[in-house]
């Protein structure tokens, strides 16, 4: 890993003034730290898409495939006869500059081309010349540029320093999406063999074992059965969750990263418990065994492609719906996507919660519904008995996720969950949640060791507000419902505000939760004592 | 430093020679005043159809709205209606107010480090810019209506009385005017002034801003400085409206075909432009769509076939590893 500066000398060393030379003439930064590992040949292969050799981002010269000009301008053309938002968001920008401040990258980092509206023009400048007339002819004073192998690295450099966030696009006054700019972006580069090994591990893993981590069939079981262990020790209760079972009522999906790496584990530990205490008639799959998608970070094809397990499962097993699990992106795939690209969904009914008999109306169609939806209308219906007091140790704040905010709107079910699992929750300043809220840094496929230091200045705005109100309220919790956060915040938090850990909002729940039957806690899940008193 | 203004200063005083040396040449007043308005005017038609249809033609393969408030979800869950839509109703309503009050740049705000804090301060002007800028157009539109229509409708003259509110000045100064200089003027200000701004401008985001002053500029002039003859011209422009062209007699004067060839640019150039961005604001999925593509499923017309790794050649993959940990199969 490429040692970074120490959190005082980075926000020192961000500086905003604006570079002396045009955009155009500076050339990118592609020393080691500044980009993404390319993606290893095998998994390109794996998945069939245009694989190339070995190659270092540092390398002078990239190799590209002959033909790269057509193939860049054949897929540009394909692309924006496929897609409105492409055309309309090439055209009708005015650069009026009120996203320019509004990206966590820019905002970290200082670098104009990190401003959404220059991020744009990348690819702009180049349909101009391409796909315009007044480009065509007037050149560079109509804003257009040739294609050329220096674009290309800048393209690669700064396709893959947006989280797809769509944080710009709450401003924009047309709505402008920089996330569906990157995504065309990123499927361009792909088409010459250029992707990132973050990404495209975990899509190669997917596909094969179901899930990102590829974790194979009896691990995942063995992972769960050692939740299970945990959860009676601490509890007393033994839970024997069923596998890959037929006529079960719910399929229940999450990501991967749940059931491997902590802080999720605790996660995963809290739906394990909710679902044993409300007699939830589930099943796990090890096939659907991935919430996310890291094809969205790569091409709609490859989305749809790993996307489909979900569906297919469904059918497979005979199940009547689908719950899923505390994910971001996740649930950007599931709102906006996955019906479109893998329903219809007839053979399933639309979501009724069993114990409140709730009809999830606004999941009728894909009939998915979000974990924090289905429990908070539990919590709402009396149906759980908790102790908010076992959490009383932490002072919670909660991290809109990007995608369930703004690619769904999911905003207060995770809150009235939280305010019912915890009694000290604080909310960060309102410029910085629900709607207007800030990325991890790590998003899209950035969670990479690589780039650490542009991961620690693109979360610095989360971890700034979460020091606010560490600093107010003496908060030393971040509550998330993603899979990627709880990756990625921990570190986060380690470097800009060390005090403050990082917890899924079912791990609060499963805190808090009485279950029938269960001996006295004296730990929470992570086997610390309840109180800090006891320590 | 950016240049891109220069360009855009020299095209635009290049035309208003032109016009101005055209428009005062005996035998050319018909090129300057006829033929090019009308060829104008066909442009933008022309061009605006096709740029739109174009957009059009493209579908929009996802249900991508950006949501700016709470979803449809729980019925005791307050949705916010408006921000994340999920009925048409909704969808309008967001889509009337984002035109009518441009409310996501209301919303704007501006970073600054202060101490060890990333700040964020809510800042009025680019809205407050834009606003004054778009109606004071708006209103300069429609009063200029009255060149084009006899009798005049009773919805201009009301706007002229509005307009004219302050009762300054002979002829009576007209407040949209005024408020459209300094709308564009401001706007030019912010895009070589903050440097932000500045460093992401093109020449064509100047070319419109200055071309709009000169319209404004010579206008202004017009009406309360040379005082041309307003009959004469708009027995021109009646000319034009009714399809019985003719130059009145005697001189228009060299700044009207001027601030006529400005408009005439104008109005041709809008197709090719960001200045699109009035038909395009409509066009974009991520502002008018509902957020409903869980409740009712999204068709996208060339949804692919894709390979996708079967649970069947997953079970071959891991069969006996399965078998061995008790999980269930389908061949044993």
């Amino acid at each position: 890993m490429v040692d970074i500066l120490k959190p005082e000398e980075m926000f020192n060393s961000i500086d905003y003034t604006i570079p002396s030379d045009r955009w155009e003439a500076v050339p990118t930064d592609l020393t080691a730290g500044n980009f993404c590992y390319p993606t290893k040949k095998k998994n390109l292969e794996y998945l069939s898409l245009p694989a190339r050799d070995e190659w270092s981002p540092a390398d002078e010269d990239w190799k590209l495939p002959d033909n790269w000009e057509e193939i860049i301008y054949e897929g540009f053309k394909e692309r924006l006869e496929k897609y409105r938002s492409l055309k309309v968001f090439m055209d009708i920008c005015v650069r009026c500059g009120a996203c320019a401040d509004k990206c966590h990258f820019f905002i970290g980092t200082g670098d104009p081309k990190n401003m959404p509206v220059l991020r744009a023009e990348l690819l702009r400048s180049v349909y101009r010349k391409d796909f315009t007339t007044a480009g065509k002819i007037l050149g560079s004073i109509a804003g257009a540029r040739k294609m050329t192998p220096a674009v290309i690295k800048e393209w690669f450099s700064y396709f893959y320093q947006c989280s797809e966030c769509r944080r710009c696009s709450v401003y924009c006054p047309y709505g402008i999406d920089t996330a569906e700019i990157t995504m065309m972006g990123r499927e361009l580069l792909s088409l010459l063999g250029l992707n990132i090994n973050w990404i495209l591990e975990p899509v190669a893993n997917c596909f094969r074992t179901g899930n990102h981590l590829g974790i194979q069939p009896h691990a995942f079981k063995d992972m769960i059965d050692f939740f299970c262990d945990d959860i009676e020790e601490i509890t007393g209760i033994k839970i024997n969750p069923s596998f890959n079972r037929k006529g079960a009522e719910v399929l229940f999906i999450t990501p991967s990263g749940d059931v491997f790496a902590d802080p999720g584990t605790y996660t995963m530990m809290g739906y394990l418990m909710l679902f044993e205490h409300i007699g939830l008639d589930y099943t796990l799959s090890t096939y659907a065994s991935e919430g996310g998608n890291f094809g969205l970070f790569t091409s709609s094809d490859v989305m749809k492609r790993l996307n489909g397990k979900m569906y297919a499962e469904a059918k497979r097993l005979g199940v009547k719906w689908i719950l899923g699990g505390e994910c971001g992106h996740m649930w950007r795939v599931i709102n906006q996507y996955m019906e479109t690209m893998n329903g219809p969904t007839d053979f399933m009914e639309a979501p009724v919660s069993p114990l409140t008999g709730t009809r999830f109306d606004n999941a009728a169609s894909t009939k998915m519904v979000h974990i924090a939806e289905f429990t908070a209308d539990l919590i709402k219906h009396n149906k759980l008995k908790l102790d908010p007091s076992r959490n009383d140790k932490f002072k919670v704040t909660f991290h809109d996720s990007c995608n369930p905010s703004r690619a769904m709107g999911l905003l207060d079910e995770p809150r009235y969950v939280l305010n019912n699992v915890c009694n000290h929750f604080y909310d960060m300043p309102e410029n910085t949640i629900r709607e207007q809220t800030f990325c991890c840094g790590s998003g899209a496929g950035l969670n990479t060791e690589e780039i650490m230091d542009l991961r620690m200045r693109g979360g610095l705005p989360r971890a700034n507000a979460v020091k606010h109100v560490h600093d107010k309220h003496g908060v030393n919790m971040l509550a998330c419902i993603c899979a990627i956060d709880r990756a990625a915040l921990p570190p986060l938090m380690d470097y800009w505000v060390p005090e403050v850990d990082v917890t899924g909002i079912h791990e609060l729940v499963g805190n808090a939760l009485v279950m029938e039957g269960e001996i006295e806690r004296t730990t929470d899940l992570r086997f610390e004592p309840l109180s800090e008193e006891e320590e | 430093m950016n240049v891109n203004y220069l360009y855009s200063f020299l095209a635009v005083v290049v035309l208003g020679l032109v016009a101005y040396v055209g428009g005062g040449v005996a035998g050319l007043q018909g090129v300057f005043g006829i033929f090019i308005p009308y060829l104008a005017v066909v442009i933008f038609i022309a061009g605006f159809v096709n740029r739109v249809m174009g957009w059009a033609s493209s579908p929009v393969p996802f249900r991508i709205p950006t949501t700016c408030g709470q979803q449809q979800s729980l019925e005791w869950i307050k949705q916010n209606k408006i921000d994340n839509p999920s009925s048409m109703f909704g969808v309008m309503t967001r889509m009337f107010l984002e035109i009518v009050l441009f409310r996501s740049l209301f919303k704007n705000s501006r970073v600054e480090l202060v101490g060890d804090r990333v700040s964020y301060k809510w800042v009025v002007w680019l809205w407050l810019f834009a606003i004054l800028f778009h109606y004071s157009f708006l209103a300069v539109v429609v009063r200029h209506l009255r060149f084009f229509l006899e009798p005049v409708p009773f919805f201009v003259k009301a706007l002229e009385q509005a307009d004219g509110i302050l009762q300054v000045g002979l002829p009576g100064v007209f407040l949209s005017g005024v408020t459209l200089l300094a709308g564009a003027v401001l706007l030019l200000f912010r895009r070589i002034f903050i440097s932000k701004v500045n460093y992401i401008s093109r020449a064509a985001d100047y070319f419109p801003l200055l071309l709009i002053i000169g319209i404004a500029l010579t206008g202004i002039m017009m009406r309360y400085f040379t005082k041309v003859d307003v009959v004469k011209i708009k027995e021109l422009t009646m000319g034009l409206a009714t399809f019985h062209v003719g130059i009145p007699e005697g001189s228009l004067g060299g700044l009207f075909y001027v601030h006529l060839f400005f408009v005439c640019i104008l109005v041709s150039y809008i197709p090719f432009s960001k200045l699109m961005h009035m038909g395009g604001v409509f066009l974009s999925p991520t502002r008018n769509l509902a957020n409903n593509s869980r409740m009712k499923r999204h068709i996208n017309p060339w949804n692919p076939k894709v390979k996708f790794h079967t649970y069947d050649e997953y079970e071959d993959d891991f069969r006996e590893k399965m078998i061995e940990a008790g999980l269930p199969v389908e061949k044993e």
